[in-house]
């Protein structure tokens, strides 16, 4: 799906937040434009909440200036309240309540009128396949319904951007392909746009854009084809009857040295591999694989703060996180 | 300052707090428990030594509306500082990101607490003819609008405790700090009057004080031992409990302009 450049929802221009002692984003500009679907990623630590929450409103920026559909997010904090909606990164729900109770609270706050909020709840229920269990306490419900619920309210007050604050965080892969399939088809269904902050290279992959965060800084942003293709150049594997001839035969024909592990030779550092893929099928003889291994955004965060974002220890925050979730699940007084 | 948003989100904090209080009706039993323990155990325990050669005089009526201050003060406070749990956990979020101003949080909350404060405090008034108090229709009406005016000024001091309280580690010194110290000195066990010198200031200063000493002027408003068991005129307790709630919840909106 293609978005409107043209039209920017979200300038962002020199934003810098500090604390105390740390910078924890430090001079980042972007813009996000109308029904993109736009991702941060980086690891733990990065800037990438602290960057949302200053988008919502709920941190004032030390400097720098945010424009959100039209809207200072200092001055006219309110006006940009009413244009997003938000799934925060731990839960948000009242779970003493029903879930359509949660989901009218929240339009009240946003000053629905009822009839469409009436309208606007059973859609988006629906949507999130949460309709049956609508008037179920939202304590007995798994950590992926609450997500979707939580992605149905976000959207109720028909904001213009959604804010996904890592929404599979906590999840199993299971439930997180699942919830991913709903965020997709609440972006075709209500063309809404989308800003998410994640960890996860494959989750970063869907979106149009990818800005890479690392130390409060955005170290790059392009489409994530475009981000790989800066990365490296191109690698094929190949599979033969009699590798070790192979070789020989790839060193002489076609000028390249390969690596030979076990059965598989690798041709890496390539120009044009997928131009190269023909010659080799002519040249080589017994070819019984060939492999094309793209570079993920795994390698182009690696490249760039030469790091494996998977490294990253988890920040006390996460950790603390981590033991207040199972104290709720322990169940409240 | 938005006005109708201001509303809107005091209502539906409000409407929050009522609805969860009505589906909980374990929590509703077992914090009868703790009166009913006071009035049985240390009203029953106390009455034979506490006597005094006031005619109309019992002790066990006596502490009774101390009781029912302190049910009112626990539910109130308990109510309030729910925040530090609502903001650990995210729910509180929700409403810091809708349009509305912030500051209707801290009224809100006040609100939600004092109405389930009342309906506990209500409830205890079945437990009048036990301790041989006849309480009339008028006398219940009168009671409820000052129990609220007690649980309203706890819940703003707890919410605004609450607004400045960030872990639930805060939340036990309220307890250890705040609750009890305004319980014991709360005049629910033993008169103003008859306290040491050192006490008295401690007590006058307690809000909570003066809303026990308003219920016994209801309570004992025929009793020729009324004079023992009030300290101040009835319409006295009320300006102090007035003036305090308007100044906590003040501050409380106050401070929940500035949470992050």
């Amino acid at each position: 799906m293609k978005w409107d450049e043209g039209r920017a929802l979200i300038k962002v221009q020199n934003l810098t937040k500090t604390y105390k002692s740390t910078v924890a984003v430090r001079d980042i500009s972007f813009s996000v434009s109308s029904g993109e679907f736009f991702g941060f990623l980086g690891p733990n630590g990065a800037g990438k909440t602290t960057t949302i929450k200053i988008l919502a409103t709920l941190l004032r920026p030390t400097s720098g200036t945010v424009i959100l559909n039209g809207y200072d997010v200092v001055r006219q904090a309110a006006d940009v309240r009413r244009s997003i909606g938000m799934v925060f990164q731990d839960p948000s729900l009242d779970d003493r309540l029903t879930a359509v109770e949660n989901m009218e609270l929240h339009g009240m706050l946003y000053g629905m009128p009822r009839r469409l909020m009436k309208d606007e709840i059973n859609m988006l229920l629906e949507l999130v396949d949460l309709s049956d269990r609508q008037n179920d306490l939202v304590r007995s419900f798994s950590g992926g319904m609450k997500r979707r619920l939580e992605i149905a309210r976000g959207l109720l007050h028909q904001p213009s951007v959604l804010f996904l604050d890592e929404p599979t965080v906590g999840l199993d892969p299971q439930t997180r392909n699942h919830i991913w399939e709903y965020i997709s088809e609440v972006r075709t269904s209500r063309g809404a746009t989308v800003f998410l902050t994640t960890h996860y290279m494959e989750e970063a992959e869907g979106c149009h854009r990818v800005g890479i965060v690392d130390h409060g800084r955005l170290v790059a942003l392009d489409t994530p084809n475009a981000l790989k293709r800066a990365v490296g150049k191109d690698v094929l594997t190949i599979r033969t009857s009699d590798p070790a001839t192979a070789v020989t035969v790839i060193q002489r024909e076609l000028n390249i040295n390969p690596d030979l592990d076990g059965e598989t030779i690798t041709l890496s550092g390539l120009d044009d591999g997928e131009a190269l893929l023909v010659r080799l099928v002519a040249t080589v003889p017994g070819i019984t694989a060939i492999g094309v291994p793209k570079p993920t955004l795994e390698d182009v965060f690696l490249k760039l703060t030469g790091r494996d974002i998977r490294d990253e220890p988890a920040s006390a925050v996460e950790r603390m996180r981590t033991r207040h979730r199972s104290v709720s699940r322990r169940g409240r007084h | 300052m938005m006005l109708k948003p201001f509303f809107v989100c005091v209502y539906v904090i409000w409407l929050r707090e009522l609805r969860k209080f009505l589906r909980e009706r374990s929590r509703l039993v077992a914090m009868l428990g703790q009166p009913l323990l006071y009035l049985l155990i240390m009203g029953q325990g106390l009455r034979a030594i506490f006597t005094i050669d006031v005619p109309g005089f019992d002790y066990l009526s006596f502490m009774y509306p101390g009781i029912i201050g302190m049910t009112i003060l626990f539910t109130a406070m308990f109510a309030s500082v729910s925040i530090i749990w609502d903001r650990e956990f995210g729910v509180l979020k929700e409403v810091l990101v809708a349009p509305v101003p912030r500051s209707a949080i801290a009224v809100g909350k006040a609100l939600g607490g004092s109405t389930t404060a009342v309906l506990q405090g209500t409830i205890l008034l079945i437990l009048a003819p036990f301790v041989g108090i006849s309480l009339s229709l008028v006398a219940v009406l009168q009671l409820i609008p000052l129990m609220f005016l007690l649980a309203f000024a706890i819940t703003s001091l707890g919410t605004l405790v609450a607004a400045r309280t960030e872990t639930m580690e805060g939340f036990h010194m309220i307890m250890n700090f705040i609750i009890m110290p305004l319980f014991m000195l709360s005049g629910a066990f033993f008169p103003i009057g008859s306290a040491p010198d050192w006490m008295q200031p401690l007590m006058k200063a307690n809000p909570v004080a003066y809303g026990v000493d308003a219920f016994r002027n209801i309570f004992f408003a025929g009793s020729p031992a009324l004079d023992f068991m009030v300290y101040y005129p009835l319409s006295y307790d009320v300006l102090v409990l007035a003036v305090f709630s308007s100044i906590t919840v003040l501050l409380g909106m106050q401070a929940f302009r500035k949470v992050d």
